[in-house]
């Protein structure tokens, strides 16, 4: 082990702007990937907040009493897609109708507005079949006249939902899998420059295993290297954008943030693998 | 030590380098391996320390078989042997004495053991003083000098070189031959590949010589002609 790490670390003395450069062009993979991730992750923010406004009312009969309307209530409150689900009484409806129509409030009258059971729904329910499965549960209750929710709306959310995800999932595979070769070709440059040395350690009897230690140590630290300098990239470009005031964006939490620094490790660490792996069975 | 019987080695492209050879070299024997260039030379070396594998044949080198040696084993088959080469082939970055060290450490050698004995072979190849110097700033004899106590280092049961002076100046050449006559005087077997004849000569040791694949003459087998009768 000491050889080892004396091997590893001596190759970043012996090779500095080699060390560099590989450092450097991980870096920038994995900050591309960062920034891809950064724009994705605040796009789903701003969606997940669009996406609460997805609501449905459940309009009871007049003849409807508290209790029953209760329970229903409490009934709705247990099926797996609701977030919360609350009875809204006439009186509650005629307030909230004046309040939101401000110079025509006095138009409204209590016997005007039915009471009603409104549902929110957990992340995950707020798509169309989601909402129209609580809708039709609803509707089978006896009690219950009309349940509206915006279909259109809802609809629309599932289209846009549809689209981003399926452009994230090819973009971010994307974004990755050019990381991973410019990775991967940076790390088999630096096992060919020490071709020769390689060699000459196999011709003084250094078994495989010997042979790839250092360099699956130099590939982790070389990555864990790159993966740091593309947080800190990532947080340069991010302290310039949120400069400006009417930008209002999310920076990785600290999960991803560690998340990414362990993924420039395990890159460097497979891409030396293979790297030097490939290099062996040729010699 | 070294069996090669009825060794032939063919490659894809320019076919057979190597042609139905049988040699034996025993145990402390001295043995030059001539002939002109592409003649099978550091193809038949290269087998010996498992580099390149037999087509047919079977060659054997300190008791292994070359031939059906699994790679996982072909190190130990190598810290069995010292192999010099013209170029020298020593880490540029490293000082003599790391290049001689490397090679115990590879091997697993115990940690404190390593400098005593470093220095032990660098005095044996008469360069003591020059052992913080790195290849660059050394001569050609000296670099090969460098080279032959690492090979010294695991303490060889042969030592093969290929052309170790080819690319050395007539007193560093003289230097080094000196050297590895010592080494074989000690008991280590030595097989020396090399293009100087005036060196072959000089010296009453057997003599190989391959042409176009195939051993053409050999000082220990009385039924091989002669050079001159060639």
């Amino acid at each position: 082990m000491r050889l080892t790490i004396r091997e590893a670390l001596l190759s970043f003395r012996r090779a500095p702007l080699l060390s560099a450069l590989s450092i450097m062009m991980i870096a920038f993979s994995l900050f591309s990937f960062g920034l891809f991730a950064l724009v994705a992750i605040n796009f789903r923010e701003e969606f997940g907040q669009v996406e609460q406004r997805v609501e449905l009312q459940a309009f009871v009969d007049d003849s409807t009493s508290v209790m029953t309307l209760t329970d229903g209530v409490g009934v709705a409150a247990g099926w797996p897609e609701v977030e919360r689900a609350a009875p809204v009484t006439r009186e509650e409806a005629l307030t909230r109708a004046r309040e939101s129509m401000g110079e025509f409030r006095d138009v409204f009258d209590a016997e005007f507005l039915p009471a009603s059971i409104e549902i929110q729904f957990k992340e995950g329910f707020r798509d169309a079949a989601a909402v129209k499965r609580v809708a039709d549960r609803l509707e089978a209750m006896p009690y219950v006249n009309d349940v509206r929710y915006g279909e259109e709306f809802v609809q629309q959310l599932d289209a846009i939902r549809t689209v981003t995800t399926g452009t994230g999932i090819a973009l971010g595979t994307a974004f990755a899998l050019v990381a991973i070769i410019i990775i991967a070709a940076t790390i088999r440059i630096t096992v060919l420059a020490r071709a020769r040395e390689i060699s000459i350690m196999r011709l003084v009897g250094a078994t495989d295993g010997f042979v790839r230690r250092p360099f699956l140590l130099e590939g982790l630290l070389t990555g864990l290297a790159g993966g740091v300098l593309a947080l800190l990239l990532l947080r340069g470009a991010y302290a310039l954008v949120t400069r400006f005031e009417f930008v209002d964006a999310l920076f990785l939490d600290s999960a991803m943030a560690l998340a990414g620094v362990a993924a420039g490790g395990t890159l460097g660490f497979l891409g030396s693998a293979f790297a030097v792996r490939r290099h062996l069975k040729r010699i | 030590m070294i069996r090669f019987y009825h060794v032939t080695k063919e490659y894809p492209r320019t076919g057979a380098a190597l042609k139905d050879a049988s040699l034996r070299i025993s145990k402390g024997e001295f043995a030059f391996l001539t002939g002109p260039s592409g003649s099978g030379k550091s193809t038949l070396l290269k087998m010996s320390y498992a580099e390149e594998r037999p087509t047919a044949g079977e060659v054997r080198v300190v008791g292994m078989n070359v031939g059906k040696l699994p790679r996982r084993e072909v190190p130990l088959l190598r810290r069995k042997l010292g192999i010099i080469f013209q170029d020298f082939r020593l880490l540029d970055d490293r000082t003599a004495e790391e290049n001689v060290a490397f090679a115990l450490e590879v091997t697993g050698a115990a940690r404190d053991s390593i400098p005593g004995k470093v220095a032990r072979l660098l005095q044996q190849v008469g360069l003591g003083s020059k052992a913080a110097s790195y290849p660059k700033q050394l001569s050609g004899g000296e670099q090969q000098r460098v080279a032959i106590a690492r090979a010294l280092a695991n303490d060889p049961y042969v030592v093969i070189a290929d052309e170790p002076t080819g690319n050395l100046d007539d007193r560093a050449t003289r230097g080094v031959f000196q050297l590895l006559q010592d080494i074989n005087m000690s008991g280590t077997a030595v097989l020396m590949a090399t293009h100087d004849l005036d060196l072959v000569r000089r010296a009453d040791y057997r003599v190989l010589e391959l042409n176009l694949g195939q051993i053409v003459y050999d000082s220990a087998d009385r039924t091989t002609p002669t050079p001159s009768e060639l």
